[in-house]
């Protein structure tokens, strides 16, 4: 074994370790320790999707010297590492793009806390995204549901507070479910290591054995999972819970807690059930459904949404649903576009709560929607990365949100007849809305005020958040430019996760 | 069908009590009763996968009188994972039980209606 094979571990137990040893720190350590972990694991994993891509193959890494299940196991690839490289990226903008307004934002004594869960967050998705195991998967939704629960309620306001219970709530009735599900296909199958349980799962789908429990399985682990990624009709819980939260809180709920379950959804659904199993089980369709209704429903709501930060939210609803319609879809296409949207979407949608954050702080902390006006002359680059990130949610061609569109009416033109007409009406009408609340928004900053010229003054914004801010549009041109490449090393990835 | 129920009764009781939990947790309006609920919705899943993890004539898997055989003992993976559904059943418990101190005192209520009116009023 290379040394570099042991570096995933290394970013579970370092990141674990930080996060202890920040609860006896000041303010000022602990947020240099969360830097330092985000660096370093992001350097880590760098490394390790290097060594990946060099030898296209995925590896078992076995802890605690036992095989499963009295040790533990994850498992590391190409799909793994890619998308975690880009979830880390996500977090080193947002946190260094919120950090300062946070820091206000926060009682002091209180925001060694808060860097503690950032880095619990962190963690957990490491080990979602590596794991090999569905307990441990469960452990690991619990402490990013806590650790995310925190943070929706660090500001301390009642807003926030009532937020956090509703997300709380809502959140273990997913979890809930998602432990049934696995403990019923611990009984069924006698397994908890996904190998396992899919060479298991594939041996009663042959002989049409537990036909039942298994689609009971699957979908008490889709409905739970559903629950916690906001896919309507779950989504009440997610407006408060995003647009209530600190601007890297806002950011990290939108783009990692949410996209953390995504991935372990395809990772149950390719690796441990078998997405052959999972056609013959009838779940795609009613997941298809929810997930194109959530496209409209969510835009909807947005174009309705009198603050900026309702709307970023709701329009997070919208593109869950794409990513649930792109699943639903049952092919190889679909959970590429799956896929390739949970990235780009997490990208773009922290971007646009960090710029709207501080678009909302340049124009006098305000949080409507027609307060914008002239936002662009307040502050030039927090407009230019909230416009980056609205006509790439629009669709417009030649960036990473146009794949996924694109990818997903090819989907959907292939499977044919209903299907076909729903994704393309769906996409339609959810493409329209996103224009006319997006642009509508987006359009008025740069229409300087002339009722009041003293709010067209340019506002200073801090460092850290200017260079969140440009490291989220390097992120996401990064995404939309080498796209052929980054869906290239996804889609054998995908092939080799099965 | 009765026979069945009642040969699988472990997994009766804790599909019944499960239930009952699910109902009470997303029904009720008070927090603590939602906690209550959440707590015999976990408590229904871990007495389901306990009882899977019995074997009837067997004993705990701890080596006594030298037998080594696994056909003496149980299966004591399921204990596992219950002690460890467990800790984090807890500290989800300690979580909500510490907000709901938080929202009580702020607003003198635990209903979670009149908590979601009393917060709408609130300056954003």
């Amino acid at each position: 074994m290379q040394f570099v094979q042991n570096f995933p571990f290394f970013c579970i137990l370092l990141t674990l370790m930080g996060a202890v040893a920040s609860s006896v720190m000041n303010s000022r350590m602990a947020r240099r320790t969360t830097l330092f972990l985000i660096l370093a694991d992001l350097a880590m994993n760098v490394s390790v999707m290097i060594y990946t891509l060099q030898t296209g193959d995925s590896y078992a890494y076995k802890m605690g010297h036992f095989p499963a299940p009295w040790g533990n196991e994850i498992r590391v690839g190409v799909l793994e590492t890619v998308s975690l490289t880009v979830f880390l990226l996500v977090i080193l903008f947002a946190f260094l793009g919120g950090m300062r307004k946070s820091e206000k934002e926060i009682e002091p004594t209180k925001y060694n806390i808060y860097c503690i869960l950032t880095d619990l967050v962190m963690l957990s998705l490491i080990a979602l995204v590596y794991t090999n195991d569905m307990f441990t998967a469960f452990v690991f939704i619990e402490i990013n549901t806590l650790a995310a629960a925190g943070l929706v309620m660090m500001r301390q306001g009642g807003r926030a507070l009532v937020a956090g219970v509703r997300y709380m709530m809502m959140n273990l009735l997913g979890s809930s479910l998602f432990l049934i599900g696995c403990v019923i296909l611990y009984t069924i199958t006698g397994h908890l290591l996904m190998v396992n349980i899919r060479e298991s799962v594939a041996a009663l789908a042959a002989t049409g054995q537990y036909h039942v429990p298994l689609t009971v399985v699957v979908s008490l682990i889709s409905v739970g999972l559903a629950m916690k990624c906001a896919l309507f009709p779950f989504d009440k819980w997610l407006p408060a819970a995003y647009s209530n939260s600190t601007p890297t809180g806002s950011a990290m709920l939108s783009s990692i807690v949410s996209k953390g379950y995504i991935f372990l959804l395809i990772k149950v659904y390719v690796r441990v059930i078998g997405f052959d199993v999972i056609r013959s089980l009838g779940i795609c369709d009613v997941l298809f459904i929810f997930g194109a209704i959530g496209m409209v429903a969510g835009s909807v709501n947005a174009t309705r949404a009198k603050t900026t930060r309702m709307m970023v939210a709701y329009s997070s609803v919208a593109q869950i649903g794409y990513i649930f319609a792109a699943l639903g879809l049952g092919s190889e296409m679909g959970v590429m576009c799956a896929l390739w949207h949970t990235l780009a979407h997490s990208a773009t949608k922290s971007m646009l709560f960090i710029s709207a954050h501080t678009l909302d702080h340049a124009s006098g902390d305000t949080h409507l929607r027609k307060d914008l006006r002239g936002a662009f002359y307040r502050s030039p680059l927090a407009a230019a990365a909230f416009t980056l990130g609205a006509v790439n949610l629009v669709g417009v061609p030649l960036l990473s949100v146009f794949i996924t569109k694109v990818t997903m009416a090819q989907a959907a033109i292939q499977i044919g007849g209903r299907h076909t007409v729903i994704a393309l009406c769906a996409l339609a009408i959810s493409t329209l809305l996103n224009a006319k609340y997006f642009l509508g928004t987006t359009m008025q900053m740069y229409i300087p005020d002339h009722e009041h010229p003293e709010r067209n003054a340019k506002v200073k914004i801090n460092f850290y958040a200017a260079l969140g801010l440009i490291g989220f549009i390097a992120l996401n041109l990064t995404l939309s430019f080498f796209a052929q490449g980054i869906f290239g090393a996804l889609l054998d990835g995908l092939a080799r996760f099965a | 069908m009765l026979s069945k129920l009642l040969t699988n009764y472990e997994e009766t009781v804790a599909v019944i009590l499960f239930c009952i939990g699910f109902s009470t947790m997303l029904l009720n309006k008070n927090l603590l009763k939602k906690i209550i609920g959440m707590d015999i919705m976990d408590t229904a899943v871990y007495l389901f996968l306990a009882s899977q993890g019995y074997i009837k004539g067997r004993t705990v898997p701890i080596v006594v009188d030298g037998i080594q055989s696994v056909e003496a003992y149980i299966n004591p993976i399921p204990a596992g994972l219950v002690l460890t559904g467990i800790v984090v059943s807890v500290s989800v418990s300690a979580l909500m039980l510490a907000l709901c101190i938080r929202l009580y005192y702020r607003y003198n209520t635990l209903n979670l209606d009149e908590i979601i009116a009393l917060a709408g009023k609130e300056e954003v």
